[in-house]
């Protein structure tokens, strides 16, 4: 069976172990039958982009330039910071109405007929209809209640991807004013608030957010966001699995932390880590990258 | 950065949930499908020490209502013939009642994690992270030898994952890792109540003392197959340590101060979740002669609570929430974050108790208090209350306070002008002179002499001045006392200055009375002896 890592390879890919997207999708439907649909959807998804010399413009995107980032966990060995290649990434959650655009064009996505291997039942839960948001959804709040798989289409069907876990991450350690954002005393202030906060209703409109040094907006205060390998962070070892005695020496195997004291970056990772790819949540959301040149 | 942190895999390996049951008759529970082994080459797991205590963070699988998903789980004959019964659940600080059972059953236990705004002292809002929507969460009790049937509901508004280890379950994470669960999700495990004991159950889910520190914590009461002493009261109260950004008591809504929780400086420590939560109308209650039971735990996360009840001595200590051997007679009990204990006491008199963490900076600073309302006829055989209240006069000589002394009035009726410069010169005199001439100006035998009641200054009071002004070395006697030591001159007092603690020395302690200006003291000062 081909390794979804060698499927994904084909992309600028700085860790190939966060790229596990068969397994990680493997792990979490666990019919075989369903793999090879999933290594076509993935194909689809990870289709390579015309080449260019140079950034293009890109619509509606901020170009993230080139960069280290320093993860809150990274596997053992790795190094301290991460280097994440330039590329494109939305300059805003996707919102209801671009998703409208997309499930009109898209029928097999609308709520009523999207497959249920797919999504779960809460599948866009808070729109009216199948083409109507509602008002519980406003056009230019974020769309939520939408599964990895979901968002994975969307970002295809629009030529673009989903940003990895690295990406993300790095776009995110952007404050407002400062570049680490963990230094940025108003960029952390939002950042508590939001998380102190169970889910609202109805959520704001995106075109409030405020930009980050990249440029990039309404990363705070939101929604959590997919990443195309939201699960890739913990990899299980299992007493049977045969390398139990190589993990059992530090450092052999494993993930270290870089910053115990990053409360906010662990509740993304457990939020990541409690996702299957056909979960839907409330606050849960998402917006797209691509690639910069070959 | 902060150096790694690394865990024994057999830490992790305890919040695998891929472990095979040994003895248990539990086999795994297959619709927890078993996770795809990690491809060879990839490094296994594991995490530094916030997510091995996170259990359990994810690591493996979870329920899941994937229609592809086989259900294949069944419970082994002799657990599946249980009779089933709804598990009573309650709010704190009540317990359920006690179990009339004397055989085992299937208990299914419906528990939802809900993330909610409530008060945590007047006027200060908190978001709290519940276990049914109370701080502590629903309390649980069950028999020895049941089988536990738990669903863990997250609620379709929480903002994050959350999961439970009860400290009560036999196996990998407590079931940690089983009950991992995605808002708008619920997670079901089982597990056999195999020891009898007063458990903690908590939030497991990274960073764990977050989602402990936001109130995720309850207790599971597991009776011995016997029972326990019938009593006429039952309580539940736990402890918890809280971190907000701002000070205990400042208004509106609070967020959760992550450095404050890192250093362990909690903005409250409190008993049931709020300020006054059993104050005033949530005080516990019962009535002379009643048997008081109370199950009392930590939640943490960090602080270890001195348990205690003012006025009470608990006549049986549980300790660490085991029925095996209890203490008799005790004070005070230690109860540690993720422990708790069972104390019974039989109230006698009537009154108000208070219920403290008696590192009282806690009770009286961070709300850790509490109280117990005792009604009922007064028992004088026990406790007489206040029978006298009478004047008290010393038999010896009743000292004097050091401000009356230093503050001692001058000779009465001063000019005013002289008046002033006493005061001013008392100031100076407590911040510099005191320290060698002693408060009351006695000095201190051979060292430092005395400046009340100085033949040496009644001498010569400006020499006083020009001491003062240019320090003074060598033998000098006063009140017929020999002192050879040196006294540095302070220069930094201004002429002012020197005038007013001049003055106010000879004004004081039976000395002559008189002022010098700061003119002299200039004069004085600039003078070539």
């Amino acid at each position: 069976m081909a390794t979804p890592a060698t499927i994904r390879d084909t992309r600028p890919c700085p860790s190939g172990l966060r790229h596990h997207v068969l397994d990680t999708v493997g792990r979490f439907l666990g019919s075989p039958s369903v793999i090879p649909v999933l290594i076509g959807l993935a194909c689809l998804a990870v289709a390579p982009l015309p080449s260019v010399g140079l950034p293009l413009p890109a619509p509606g995107m901020v170009l993230i330039p080139a960069g280290l980032y320093t993860p809150s966990l990274r596997n053992t060995g790795d190094s301290a910071t991460i280097p994440v290649p330039a590329f494109y990434l939305d300059e805003f959650p996707v919102t209801n109405a671009q998703f409208l655009d997309f499930v009109r064009s898209h029928p097999q996505w609308r709520r009523s007929h999207a497959a249920r291997l797919f999504v779960d039942g809460n599948y866009l839960a808070n729109w009216a209809g199948d083409l109507d948001p509602g008002p519980l959804a406003p056009p230019d709040a974020p769309v939520v209640d939408v599964s990895w798989f979901a968002a994975e289409a969307y970002a295809a069907a629009a030529g673009k991807r989903l940003p990895s876990t690295d990406e993300w991450e790095y776009a995110f350690s952007s404050g407002y004013t400062l570049r680490d954002a963990r230094l940025d005393p108003a960029f952390q202030h939002d950042l508590y608030a939001w998380l102190a906060l169970p889910a609202p209703p109805t959520l704001p409109d995106v075109r409030a957010g405020r930009a980050n040094t990249f440029g990039v907006r309404a990363m705070v205060g939101y929604v959590w966001e997919w990443v195309d390998d939201f699960n890739s962070a913990l990899l299980s070892s299992s007493p049977d699995s045969g390398d139990a005695a190589a993990a059992r020496v530090c450092g052999s195997g494993g993930f270290s932390a870089g910053d115990l004291t990053n409360y906010a970056a662990f509740m993304r990772i457990a939020l990541r880590s409690s996702l299957k790819a056909r979960d839907t949540v409330s606050s849960l959301g998402f917006r797209c990258a691509k690639d910069v040149g070959p | 950065m902060k150096p790694f942190h690394c865990i024994p895999s057999q830490i992790i390996q305890a919040s695998s949930e891929a472990i095979a049951p040994v003895d248990t008759p539990l086999p795994r529970l297959s619709r927890h499908r078993a996770a795809p082994r990690a491809p060879a080459g990839l490094p296994t797991v594991i995490a530094g020490l916030a997510l091995a205590l996170a259990a359990c963070l994810p690591l493996v699988a979870r329920a899941d209502d994937d229609p592809s998903s086989p259900r294949a789980f069944q419970l082994p004959p002799e657990l599946a013939s249980l009779p089933v019964e709804e598990a009573v659940l309650t709010s704190p600080p009540f317990v359920p009642p006690p179990i009339k059972r004397d055989y085992p059953a299937r208990v299914v236990v419906h528990l939802e994690v809900r993330e909610i705004v409530r008060p945590i002292a007047d006027g200060t809002l908190y978001t709290f992270w519940t276990f049914g929507g109370t701080v502590p969460g629903s309390f649980l009790r069950v028999r020895e030898g049941d089988l536990i049937d738990f669903h863990l509901e997250n609620s379709p508004t929480s903002k994050l994952p959350h999961n439970i280890d009860m400290h009560a379950v036999t196996g990998p994470g407590g079931g940690a890792v089983a009950s991992f669960t995605a808002p708008g999700h619920s997670s079901e495990f089982m597990f056999r109540a195999l020891k009898p004991g007063l458990y903690v159950y908590h939030c497991a889910t990274a960073p764990v003392p977050m989602h402990i520190g936001n109130g995720m914590y309850g207790m599971v009461l597991v009776e011995p197959k016997g029972g326990l002493p019938p009593v006429d009261k039952e309580y539940y109260v736990m402890q918890g340590d809280f971190y907000t950004t701002g000070a205990y008591g400042d208004p509106g809504l609070q967020s959760f101060d992550a450095a404050k929780s890192i250093d362990e400086r909690p903005t409250y420590v409190l008993f049931n979740g709020s300020v006054g939560a059993l104050t005033g109308a949530g005080a516990l209650t019962a009535k002379v002669g009643d048997r008081v039971r109370i199950y009392f735990g930590v939640g943490g996360p960090n602080l270890t609570s001195s348990f205690h009840i003012i006025g009470e001595i608990f006549d049986r200590v549980y300790p660490d929430g085991t029925f095996g051997h209890p203490l008799e007679d005790v004070q005070t009990t230690t109860v540690p974050p993720g422990s708790a204990t069972v104390v019974e006491f039989r109230v006698k008199v009537p009154g108000t108790y208070l219920l403290v963490d008696h590192a009282l900076s806690r009770a009286f600073n961070q709300g850790a208090l509490g109280m117990l309302k005792v009604s009922g006829p007064e028992n004088r055989n026990v406790y007489s209350g206040k029978v006298s209240y009478t004047l008290f006069h010393s038999s010896g000589p009743a000292p004097q306070p050091v401000s009356a002394i230093v503050n001692a009035p001058a000779t009465p009726a001063l000019p005013s002008p002289v008046l002033a410069q006493v005061n001013r010169g008392r100031v100076v005199f407590n911040q510099i002179c005191f320290a060698c001439h002693q408060p009351n100006g006695q000095g201190l035998p051979t060292l430092f002499p005395p400046l009340a009641g100085s033949d040496f200054l009644k001498a010569n009071p400006e020499r006083a001045a020009r001491i003062v002004t240019h320090g003074l070395t060598g033998p000098v006697t006063v009140n017929g006392k020999a002192f050879n030591n040196i006294m540095p001159a302070q220069s930094q007092l201004s002429d002012q200055q020197v005038a007013d603690v001049l003055t106010f020395v000879l004004n004081s302690w039976g000395n002559p009375g008189g002022n010098l200006t700061p003119a002299r003291v200039h004069e004085i000062r600039n003078a070539t002896q």
